[in-house]
């Protein structure tokens, strides 16, 4: 194929990084244009989920992109959720008298580093995407600049980003010095061939520093500050597209390059995932503060989707795709709600705030409800099915230990889901009248909730055969 | 003669006084950014090393990345540093414990 077959295919991402450029030239000029850039940004976003679904298949620039089933799944929902989470903060920041042009610009550019990683064919674009999007998450982290808590957010973010992409690199150099090179398919030859000691132990710092990325325990330490500190908005975004785009590297790097040693990393990841179970349900039985409750509780759900990996397998690698965008949209609802809601001018963020909310604002309490026994996995509602899918695929691999322990650690989670739920519905309300929800914040947590508790019917059978299809495209090189 | 076994010492060296300077060094960010740079730069060693070893340019080109990308990783965090001393006068880690943890 020739230069412009290949640019073809890297259609989404050219788009995007125009986009980014062109907004940060308009914003840098104009300052009456923040909403506009915004707008602008939420629609190359679109235009960019648009082509990554239509686009053409295939393998370019000497191995280093790939476009697959696989590439096309993450990134419409990356995409997608980058719009959210655009939409979200930049009324948020605007209602903080804080709204400015970077925002969505660096959210462009943190979904173009995303694209890049759910697209990476070697070591190099993994490396190049991984850089991207925490650069950008490092600053939207730290972007209330007057705000202590955000800058120190920021600050422990990037240190221990920083240290996750040295480990993640050091292992990175020892595959592409004990394998031969820095491209998946050459790599899965090499390993074919035999897994020398030196490309397991650099595979071994590659998953470590992956799960630094994707805040799975024992190396989750950054993630209750960062979530407590960084703006809600960025909360929400930060826990949805890199963490679908990190899982999505990982299946690629697991399954692609290190298929024929699925016996030795399986026992690194799902020690990972059972530490992070654990971790997530008991840590998360003390918090107070919501946003901290919402770290824990993605560690723990990380750890869910880690399991279904760990299947190594069709059905393991399309539960986890599942798991990951039910999870996505059920935390986005709920960080929306907090968003929206306000006592004298205060955001509600600890479970005092919240007390006694259905008679304050039912609906809100309703919708909170509705994702609270999602997350906890109640038949009926979306996060049912996602545990569901991800149980089934590690029983059928014979992973039942695993699976019964999941199962059981999903019972102790409950309690601290449940009593959210009972400080909304029997708590007596604190002082101070509500204020008024704003529209978009309201608007996305409803649509979260109805998805939560009746769209699932609809879509499930739809997106399970798109994560099938996505799942097939990792699995069949 | 010095031999690939010999660079693998050095870059595994460098990298474990990076990760020890992260862990042990509870006083100066600063320190911890000179920390993450030694790191990379380890890793530049051993790229470049295997480079040389398999007569493969890969990994030269690969460190050229890692070169440009630990600028670029610099600049990011001495900016949120400064965002972080305007906020709190003072960059000592030890007091960065508004949030428990």
């Amino acid at each position: 194929m020739n230069l412009s077959g290949a640019l073809s295919l890297a259609l989404p991402e050219l788009v995007l990084t125009i986009a980014a450029l062109l907004l940060l030239v308009v914003g840098a000029f104009s300052k009456k244009a923040i909403s506009m850039v915004s707008l602008g940004a939420g629609l190359a976003l679109t235009v960019a989920a648009f082509l990554a679904a239509t686009g053409p298949a295939g393998m370019q620039f000497g191995g280093s992109y790939i476009a697959d089933n696989a590439a096309a799944f993450a990134k419409v929902f990356i995409y997608g959720f980058s719009a959210v989470a655009i939409l979200l903060g930049d009324r948020w920041l605007k209602r903080l008298d804080n709204q400015s042009f970077e925002f969505p610009v660096l959210i462009v550019i943190a979904a173009l580093g995303m694209g890049m990683m759910a697209s990476a064919g070697d070591l190099i674009s993994l490396y190049i995407g991984i850089e991207l999007h925490s650069l950008a998450l490092y600053v939207l982290a730290a972007f209330r600049r007057d705000d202590a808590r955000s800058s120190e957010a920021g600050l422990k973010y990037f240190v221990l980003g920083a240290l996750s992409s040295g480990m993640l690199l050091y292992g990175a150099s020892l595959i592409y010095g004990f394998a031969g090179s820095t491209r998946f398919d050459v790599i899965a030859t090499a390993v074919q061939a035999g897994a020398q000691n030196g490309v397991l132990f650099g595979l071994v710092f590659l998953i470590c520093g992956l799960a630094f990325k994707i805040s799975a325990a024992p190396f989750h330490m950054w993630t209750p500050d960062v979530y407590e500190g960084a703006p809600t908005p960025v909360v929400m975004f930060i826990t949805t597209a890199p963490k679908l785009a990190a899982m999505v590297l990982i299946a690629r790097v697991l399954i692609d390059a290190f298929g024929d040693a699925v016996e030795q990393w399986r026992q690194v990841v799902l020690a990972i995932a059972m530490i992070s179970v654990v971790v997530g349900a008991f840590a998360g039985l003390v918090q107070k503060n919501l946003k901290r409750l919402i770290a824990y509780s993605s560690i723990a759900n990380i750890g869910y989707a880690l399991i279904g990996l760990s299947a190594a397998n069709q059905q393991g690698v399309a539960s986890m795709l599942v798991f990951m965008v039910l999870y996505m949209v059920d935390v986005t609802g709920f960080l929306a709600c907090l968003m929206a809601l306000k006592r004298e001018g205060r955001p509600m963020e600890t479970l005092a705030d919240i007390s006694g909310l259905f008679r304050q604002k039912p609906g809100m309490a309703l919708v909170m409800t509705v994702l609270s026994f999602s997350f906890l996995g109640l038949p009926p509602f979306s996060g049912f099915w996602g545990k569901f899918f991800v149980f089934r695929a590690a029983l059928n691999a014979g992973l039942w230990p695993v699976a019964v322990a999941g199962l059981v650690l999903s019972v102790v989670a409950a309690f601290f889901y449940l009593r959210v739920i009972k400080v909304m519905w029997f708590d007596p309300a604190p002082q101070g009248a509500v204020a008024k929800e704003p529209v978009e914040a309201k608007a996305v947590a409803i649509v979260a909730g109805l998805f939560s508790a009746a769209g699932i019917w609809f879509a499930l059978s739809g997106l399970d055969h798109l994560a099938m299809n996505a799942a097939a495209a990792l699995s069949q090189r | 003669m010095i031999t690939l076994p010999m660079y693998l010492t050095v870059a595994a060296a460098l990298f474990t006084i990076g990760v020890l300077g992260i862990f042990v060094n509870r006083k100066n960010i600063i320190v911890i950014l000179m920390s993450i740079e030694l790191i990379l730069l380890a890793v530049n060693i051993n790229l470049v090393a295997f480079s040389v070893y398999l007569h493969d340019v890969v990994g030269q080109i690969f460190a050229l990345f890692v070169l440009t990308v630990a600028a670029a990783e610099a600049a990011v965090g001495l900016a949120i540093l400064v965002t972080f001393f305007r906020n709190r006068g003072d960059i000592a880690v030890d007091d960065a414990n508004l949030m428990k943890g």
